[in-house]
């Protein structure tokens, strides 16, 4: 008994002594490349029914083209070419051959139905993770047939969300400032479109002078600025309703109203005794509040989206630099250092970021930092541009830009374009007329 | 009595012998850590440049054979036509230098040395020491990538001895996987998004069976990163199989846990 349990004793330590460790492989990089994804057109219901003004049959196609289109411009997937594809939408919907998938070099695939019922759009679309062999997300939604672009934007966002873990902002709208005729007559209207430059709306009739339009954060309501007889009005106008009033007329120069994250103030900064210093308004009592009170000129406020600090602009060290303070004007922080003017600072939604413009040496930069100041990087130059505007999941800047104009206003440009925060992504968005002053609502299917 | 102590006596004796010649083995890894350090990075910039080496000396060899060939050529009188051949095959190797470049995995680092020879072009000037100097350029970032690659690992007290792989074995295991993985790239990274697979392979680098270590993880609230990582994780694990695995020694490498961590990348 003795000696067997002391040969098993001596066997069990000379294994232990030969068995191996667990070999690690330590994986810290990995390739840029966009994910390769197929979009299948969604295949149509037989039994659809045609509906006037909409082409029932290309719809799938048409809604997969959307979809692919709205990849592309993330600059995150690499949407394949339908000519590759071997199966049919039909079936690829009911059970994709995923080897046959594979062979294009395709990680997911998206396949969907629809079908027109009694005036009614029935959606249906499947993600699939070919490497595993499995179905990532599937849904379904219906919705009346003329909704059917934003079908394709709120099944891009759901897929975008399953892929990167972020929410999508596909199924949203810029507001902006159409310009239009010669430099030094423009006509500005204020106009709204599709994130992808579809759907383009003109608000105003462009009598007046606007400026400045931003959006709610919690709803499709605007605030924007313009002028009456030559007086500056800030106005709210609910898009939905088309519905319009004047929040107040302000004192002096009065500059970019913008909202707080809960949308029931707005900041904004005039000057009052000359002097330029940032107020909030309650948008129902429509008190004034004043926030800060310095002798320098304070302008450009932004809220961070927890609602507790505001970010600004100010000359109050000489040039005009970046500060942050609690939304209550204590505790004032200067948290750019850096050679150059920096302006219009603009909270992340997420939150951990502050884009800007940056003025050095005559030329304009558009860049984001740490909401300390640290960690800035400037993600484009250019000869002109400012007013970076937050897509709602922050992840892409949208902003405008302006072509040197010769002595009688000749070549001038106003275009609208986006960029991602890593700042290889830069992207011309295509507008009707010259645009400035961009805007980026929130998700419209919140 | 006496039988007892007999027992007692070879058996403690046996446990001495068993002790002192097991601990070594289990001291090994912090007594030879310093000196795998010098030895890492030799082995390193040698193995790593082998692919392009070759490709290099051939660039090399056949630029002097032109240059050969051209003074030999120009020696007689009819100088026109013989210009041609000198022209028209420079640009063909340059192109050649750029594939080279291409193949790095770094394109943060990639960019400047295309830059590079973008300008070299424009000289329409071909000298071999330059060729030779920028190939040696290559080299050396290799090597400093490898370096820091080398840093991580040693950070995490992982090395090839003590892992079983030896470094060239790890080093083209880690590079495949290099290329299969996308990362994706909207993922915060000031999140502690360590993804951690256990692999059990075949003989032929085929995987058996994955399994993502904390995967409890992915399915918690507020951990969507965490889940779309290890997703993309196990794609590029997928993607990338037959894995490159050492012919030998399958006993070592049968179980293979692989640490995905994209923090370097995410803060470019």
């Amino acid at each position: 008994m003795i000696k067997n349990l002391f040969y098993l004793i001596i066997l069990n330590l000379f294994l232990n002594s030969f068995s191996y460790a667990l070999i690690e492989v330590d994986i810290t990089r990995g390739n840029l490349d966009p994910l390769p994804i197929a979009v299948s057109p969604l295949h149509v219901d037989i039994k659809s029914q045609e509906i006037k003004d909409i082409k029932v049959k290309q719809l799938g196609e048409n809604i997969s083209k959307i979809i692919e289109k709205n990849f592309k411009s993330t600059g995150l997937f690499n949407p394949l070419k339908k000519e590759a594809f071997v199966q049919k939408p039909d079936i690829a919907h009911l059970k994709p051959r995923f080897e046959d998938w594979r062979l294009i070099k395709a990680q997911a695939l998206v396949t969907g139905k629809l079908l027109i019922k009694d005036e009614k759009l029935k959606v249906e679309f499947r993600l699939w993770d070919l490497t595993a062999a499995k179905e990532m997300t599937a849904l379904a939604f219906t919705t009346t047939p003329s909704n059917w672009r934003r079908v394709a934007h709120i099944i891009s966002d759901k897929i975008y969300e399953r892929l990167t873990g972020e929410e999508g902002y596909f199924d949203t709208r810029i507001i902006y400032v159409a310009e239009s005729g010669p430099k030094n007559q423009r006509i500005k209207k204020l106009a709204i479109m599709d994130q992808d430059g579809a759907n383009t709306k003109y608000l105003t009739l462009g009598n007046e002078l606007v400026l400045t339009p931003r959006f709610n954060p919690t709803n499709q309501m605007v605030t924007y600025m313009s002028y009456f007889r030559n007086m500056p009005r800030v106005y709210l106008l609910d898009i939905e309703t088309g519905t319009q009033e004047v929040v107040g007329n302000f004192p002096g120069m009065t500059f970019a109203p913008r909202f707080s994250p809960d949308g029931k103030k707005i900041i904004m900064s005039f000057a009052k005794d000359g002097n330029s210093d940032i107020y909030t308004m309650d948008l129902e009592s429509r008190l004034v509040e004043r926030i800060t009170d310095h002798s320098s000129i304070d302008t450009s406020p932004s809220f961070s989206p927890d609602g507790k600090f505001i970010a600004f602009n100010s000359d109050r060290s000489g040039l005009q630099q970046l500060y942050v303070m609690r939304s209550d004007g204590s505790n004032v922080k200067r948290i750019t250092f850096g050679k150059g003017i920096y302006g219009t600072p603009v909270w992340s939604p997420r939150g951990d970021l502050i884009a800007f413009t940056k003025m050095h040496k005559g030329r304009f930069f558009i860049g984001v930092m740490r909401t300390d100041g640290s960690g800035e990087r400037l993600l484009t130059e250019n000869y002109y541009q400012e007013a970076p505007s937050w897509s709602p999941n922050g992840r892409v800047l949208v902003f405008y830009r302006e072509t040197k104009a010769g002595e009688k206003g000749e070549g001038f440009s106003a275009k609208l374009w986006s960029i991602d925060i890593t700042g290889y992504n830069e992207r011309k968005l295509t507008t009707k007329t010259d645009a400035s002053d961009p805007s980026w609502s929130s998700l419209l299917s919140k | 009595m006496i039988k007892s102590l007999f027992y007692s006596i070879t058996f403690h004796s046996v446990m001495i012998l068993l002790t002192v010649l097991s601990l070594p083995f289990m001291l090994r890894e912090p007594i030879e850590l310093p000196p795998i350090v010098s030895v890492e990075l030799i082995q390193i910039s040698d193995k790593t440049n082998i692919p392009y080496a070759p490709k290099a000396r051939k660039i090399i060899e056949e630029t002097k054979k032109k240059e050969e060939r051209v003074v030999s050529e120009q020696a007689p009188p009819a100088a026109k036509a013989k210009e041609k051949p000198d022209r028209i095959p420079l640009p063909n190797e340059k192109k050649e230098e750029k594939k080279i470049e291409k193949k790095k995995q770094n394109p943060e680092e990639v960019k400047p040395e295309i830059r590079q020879s973008s300008e070299f072009e424009k000289k329409e000037i071909i000298d071999t020491n330059q060729i030779a100097a920028l190939i040696d350029k290559a080299k050396e970032i290799e090597a400093v990538e490898q370096k820091e690659k080398n840093k991580i690992t040693q950070s995490n007290k992982k090395n090839s001895f003590a892992s079983g792989l030896t470094l060239s074995e790890e080093d083209a295991l880690r590079a495949q996987i290099f290329g299969c993985w996308s990362v994706p790239l909207g993922l915060p990274y000031d999140e502690d998004l360590l993804v951690r697979i256990k692999l059990q392979l075949k003989k032929d680098g085929t995987i058996m069976k994955s399994e993502i270590l904390d995967h409890e993880r992915m399915n918690r609230p507020g951990q969507k990163f965490y889940k779309v990582l290890a997703e993309s994780a196990l794609r590029a694990v997928r993607l990338c199989q037959p894995l490159k695995v050492p012919p030998t020694g399958y006993e070592k490498w049968k179980d293979l846990q692989l640490n995905f961590n994209p923090v370097e990348m995410l803060k470019g």
